[in-house]
């Protein structure tokens, strides 16, 4: 029987254990699938991390270093190249490793911290041919900054987030011709600094309304037609255009990696795919933690690492208490938001509560009620969807609610 | 006197910066929600700069991600890539350690420790 298991050794794992070692848990181990401590940070060498956290500007690695020596300095055990296959609702995880062969471990909590991965071609329907050449973002990232392979010399991104247009960026220094950034919707999914300082510096054509609607080439790919698509999203067929290519990334969203969630029978939000949590970012399933972008995909990992805090002190907390959660209050969204994090509040104390917009709003007025009373309304100038918004509730205005409901007027 | 738009890229707020220039001069800069965004906008109309990461390859034919230590001129990042890919770099590596020094004004570091 161990404290507390920690699932993943990502900036969230890596987080949570350093938050629940400092609130008086020994007993600690995080499983890591890869070969390092770090998760997806090892391969984004770019800069940007840490100016929340640190104040700072990091590259990913220098980042994960400042969590992956704390770790160290507090000896917190870790596992790594270890693959979790399953757990349980009793809080018992099956894992394997070359060392260990196949185990099983009973915790009193667990922490899953799995992070998210891309959405992949499949998902797509693209319709045309399927030969080699086309990657998401993050594969090619990886084979650039982690091997030193270059996946092609002409290049088109479908999908304008952020690992998109850092690899439309990383692919030109290394001497590749990124012809063309795609982007659906009318707006990028990206940060503006990133259309910044990863097209505008290069001139790469940021193509809104823009999809790939064939693809082209038999064993290599050869190229791609694009066309504008109209207010359905559905390609006009008059404005297709060939674009020559030997690589086609795609940059077209991040789903949370939820498969071991599901084993637990953790209910799991069908928006953001992620598992239903209290303000503690605890489950459905007691004694069950969930943060970082297992739980929704965030922007910054500086906020990963934040949601990973509260995470790790509330299970240290569950593992010395055994804290129940006493009454329940939903947050309920109009759609305009599209959801919140923590979707439901168990106990009464200051909640900061982070959502999502579902499109470009100017001027617009978030409202918090309960029933027909007010709780609370706050004016912004903008709301993107890339952009994670957050609102703070204190303690007075969460007692005696039956339901909290968001919206917002625009 | 011109009126520049501009995205502001310290952090990723990303504020949209609206400068006022006459003949180079930086007059006025607005938008911005922080000090180091008007830096940025005086820089940006007369000295571009931008911070350049990489990777080098190390004498195991392996690879380190690396840094300029300070922002180089914008015109000059070809030319950094240029001296980054001609570096073959000895182990062991630790973060922070110089891997070039003097690369179009700024040293090349490490951000990775790699072990021989």
């Amino acid at each position: 029987m161990r404290d507390l298991v920690i699932i993943g050794g990502g900036p969230a794992g890596m987080s949570a254990a350093i938050a629940a070692r400092e609130s008086g848990i020994q007993d600690i181990l995080i499983l890591e699938r890869d070969g390092q401590l770090g998760g997806i940070l090892q391969q984004c060498i770019h800069n940007g991390f840490g100016l929340h956290m640190f104040g700072e500007e990091l590259t990913g690695p220098e980042y994960a270093w400042k969590y992956e020596k704390k770790v160290n300095e507090l000896g917190i055990e870790y596992k790594l190249n270890t693959m979790v296959l399953d757990i349980t609702e009793d809080k018992v995880i099956t894992a394997t490793n070359s060392n260990d062969g196949v185990f099983q471990i009973k915790a009193k909590a667990i922490i899953l911290a799995m992070g998210c991965r891309e959405r992949s071609k499949g998902a797509l329907n693209i319709a045309g041919t399927r030969p080699a050449g086309i990657y998401s973002a993050g594969t090619a990232q990886k084979y650039v900054n982690t091997f030193g392979y270059l996946p092609g010399k002409n290049v088109v991104i479908l999908g304008s987030g952020d690992i998109g247009l850092i690899m439309a960026r990383r692919m030109t220094l290394e001497g590749s011709k990124v012809h063309a950034v795609c982007e659906i919707m009318s707006y990028s999914g990206g940060l503006a600094r990133n259309i910044e300082q990863c097209l505008n510096d290069f001139n790469i054509p940021l193509r809104l309304e823009h999809t790939v609607v064939e693809i082209h080439g038999k064993d290599r790919l050869e190229g791609v037609t694009i066309a504008k698509v109209d207010q359905n999203r559905k390609p006009i067929l008059d404005t297709r255009e060939y674009i020559p290519c030997d690589t086609l990334l795609l940059s077209v969203g991040l789903i949370p990696e939820n498969e071991l969630s599901k084993n637990a029978n953790i209910k799991l939000s069908n928006i953001t795919n992620g598992a239903v949590v209290d303000q503690d970012r605890q489950t459905s399933v007691g004694g069950i933690f969930a943060c970082g972008n297992v739980l929704h995909v965030h922007d910054l990992v500086d906020f990963v690492s934040k949601e990973a805090e509260i995470a790790g002190k509330a299970a240290a907390e569950y593992i010395k208490s055994g804290k129940k959660q006493s009454f329940v209050i939903p947050i309920k969204t109009d759609g305009k938001i599209r959801y919140t994090v923590p979707q439901i509040i168990t106990e009464a104390k200051d909640v900061t509560v982070y959502f999502r917009v579902s499109d470009v709003y100017k001027n617009a007025k978030i409202i918090i009620t309960d029933g027909d009373k007010a709780i609370l309304s706050k004016s912004k100038a903008k709301l993107a969807p890339g952009e994670m918004e957050k609102i703070m509730l204190k303690t007075e205005q969460i007692k005696n609610v039956k339901e909290l409901h968001f919206s917002l007027e625009v | 006197m011109i009126e520049r738009k501009l995205t502001c890229i310290v952090c990723p707020l990303g504020c949209e910066l609206a400068v006022t220039l006459e003949e180079n001069r930086v007059l006025e800069v607005r938008g911005n929600t922080c000090k180091r965004g008007e830096a940025y906008a005086q820089n940006e109309c007369t000295n571009p700069k931008r911070t350049v990461t990489s990777t080098v390859m190390c004498e195991d034919g392996g690879l380190v991600s690396v840094k300029t230590d300070e922002p180089i001129p914008k015109e000059k990042i070809f030319e950094c890539m240029e001296i980054i890919n001609a570096t073959t770099a000895r182990l062991p590596i630790k973060i922070g350690d110089v891997i070039i020094k003097n690369a179009c004004g700024s040293n090349i570091v490490a951000t990775q420790n790699r072990s021989k």
